[in-house]
């Protein structure tokens, strides 16, 4: 029971201590720019609740959704195939590694072009910037699948589908999901990205229009709801992982015990 | 016969080209939207012989070595001061989890109020995204630390800076190295979102003018500029860790196999 407290003091110390210390400094903050916390935290729940989390804070994150399930589908399936054969992997080799060094908010303006301002560009920019690092993973998930299993399977008649769905992709997994971490993050920046440059809905617009007109109070909210939401993902995936890949920590747990 | 992997590599690269430069050229999708690659390199060309994009080049590489300084060189600090001090670890832990996952391009509104469209403002945003990276990596490397090495360190009465200087240091450095690898490409993103979505030189910014004027070849061959320097810090990145870490297992194992 003691032990427990002492956590959650720990947990809760220094984040308790940081907001106090930014309560008391702008308590009395005539700067502008820098409007007092306790201004902020009033105005947050006028600002994004009722008709603009309808407007803009859904919109975002069903964009964030689409582009992000795509990516995850086109990257694990292509991955699957790329990884599986040596020759294509040799073959796409310098390609892929050349357009995941494309820092992909440049992909913005070039998915404009095609797709417009509309929800399909932004749908198409996250998926586009997040497929390379799941692709990527899944392609080194599936070349490192151990050779004895492979061929077990193949003594087996183990082929084709069973062998996809009970070897490979378990056994890609970790590496799978590491890719779909880091394809969360820069989804995220896609999705705000991809709104501050051209869109008329979202929350990375309406912080922008809230700079633009010096609603520096609202500016400010709108920074920490995408602080809140990048924490939120992040725990929510952290719940994801500690499911799918249970048996995975449970394994390497073990196997360091031993 | 097994064809070589670099052959391999050079006929992908090349039946990319050739597909890009057939499908505009087919009608498949408008030349204006999507130009062959012969008209990119022309488009390429051309800045290559300017002078704006030279400056503008300095530009972008001038906020990410600065920036990524700055980050590394306060995520390592910050990380063996946490190491060095077990209650710092505890009470810290929490907040690292909070702060780290929120985006930094969030906080492109307030650099373009307090900064502008200064270097400051790029700084600003290349830091906060790196720093995390270093850090974090500088905490998994501690974490390694082998007790019995420590152990034995105390026990023939190194103070607190010899062991951190040479039990520590040693054993977070391959962690580190990926640390600031991981940092130097989020750098150059975020460098160059700076400039495209703020406006400070440099070649995100190039992009954005070119975008606004409608000029496609010159876009696609900005883009390409972008890819491969990430390409060329990606490599860099992965010379200098097999650099620093000549003496380490993970390395010297795959020169002696």
């Amino acid at each position: 029971m003691k032990a427990l407290t002492r956590q959650v003091l720990f947990a809760v110390g220094l984040p308790a201590v940081l907001l106090g210390l930014w309560w008391a400094a702008s308590d009395a903050s005539t700067d502008p720019f820098w409007p007092p916390l306790r201004t902020i935290l009033r105005t947050f729940p006028s600002v994004w609740t009722g008709e603009r989390l309808r407007s803009d804070v859904v919109p975002s994150v069903l964009r964030l959704a689409a582009g992000y399930v795509l990516a995850g589908l086109a990257g694990v399936g292509l991955g699957t195939l790329i990884g599986s054969r040596r020759g294509v992997r040799a073959f796409c080799e310098p390609v892929l590694e050349f357009l995941r060094a494309v820092p992909p908010p440049v992909l913005v303006p070039v998915i404009m072009l095609f797709a417009g301002i509309g929800d399909t560009m932004k749908i198409v920019v996250i998926a586009s910037g997040c497929v390379w690092p799941v692709l990527l993973n899944t392609v080194e998930g599936v070349r490192a699948v151990d050779s004895v299993m492979l061929e077990t399977a193949r003594s087996y008649h183990i082929g084709g589908v069973g062998r996809l769905r009970h070897l490979v992709l378990p056994s890609a997994s970790p590496q799978i999901v590491a890719g779909l971490r880091q394809a969360l993050s820069i989804g995220i920046i896609l999705m705000v990205i991809s709104e501050m440059f051209a869109a008329n809905n979202g929350i990375g617009f309406t912080v922008v229009q809230f700079q633009r007109s010096f609603a520096i109070p609202d500016m400010w909210t709108g920074i920490l709801l995408l602080g809140l939401l990048g924490f939120l993902l992040s725990v929510a995936f952290h719940f994801a992982e500690r499911r799918v890949l249970g048996w995975y920590h449970g394994l390497r747990a073990s196997t360091r015990r031993s | 016969m097994r064809t070589p992997n670099t052959v391999l590599g050079a006929a992908g690269l090349a039946t990319f080209l050739a597909l890009g430069e057939a499908v505009p050229r087919l009608g498949l999708v408008s030349a204006d939207y999507f130009p062959p690659p012969s008209r990119i390199a022309g488009a390429l060309g051309d800045e290559l012989g300017d002078g704006a994009f030279w400056s503008a080049l300095r530009d972008t590489l001038t906020g990410w070595v600065i920036g990524l300084g700055i980050a590394s060189g306060a995520g390592i600090l910050c990380g063996l001061l946490i190491a060095v001090v077990p209650f710092l670890r505890q009470a810290t832990s929490s907040t690292i989890e909070f702060l780290r996952p929120i985006p930094s391009v969030a906080l492109i509104p307030l650099a373009v109020l307090l900064y502008g469209s200064e270097l400051r403002s790029v700084l600003l945003l290349v830091v906060y995204a790196s720093f995390w990276q270093v850090l974090v990596q500088v905490l998994y490397g501690v974490q390694d630390l082998d007790p019995v090495a420590d152990e034995t360190a105390r026990s023939y009465g190194l103070g607190t800076w010899a062991r951190v200087r040479h039990v520590m240091w040693p054993t977070a450095l391959p962690y580190v190295m990926t640390g600031i690898r991981l940092a130097a490409a989020v750098a150059l993103v975020l460098a160059i979102t700076a400039e495209l979505v703020i406006g400070a030189p440099g070649l995100g910014s190039l992009i954005a003018v070119a975008q606004a004027s409608q000029a496609v070849p010159q876009m696609y061959a900005l883009v390409t500029v972008t890819g491969v320097l990430g390409l060329l810090i990606n490599l860099g990145a992965r010379a200098v860790e097999r650099r620093a870490l000549a003496w380490h297992q993970s390395v010297r194992g795959e020169t002696v196999l």
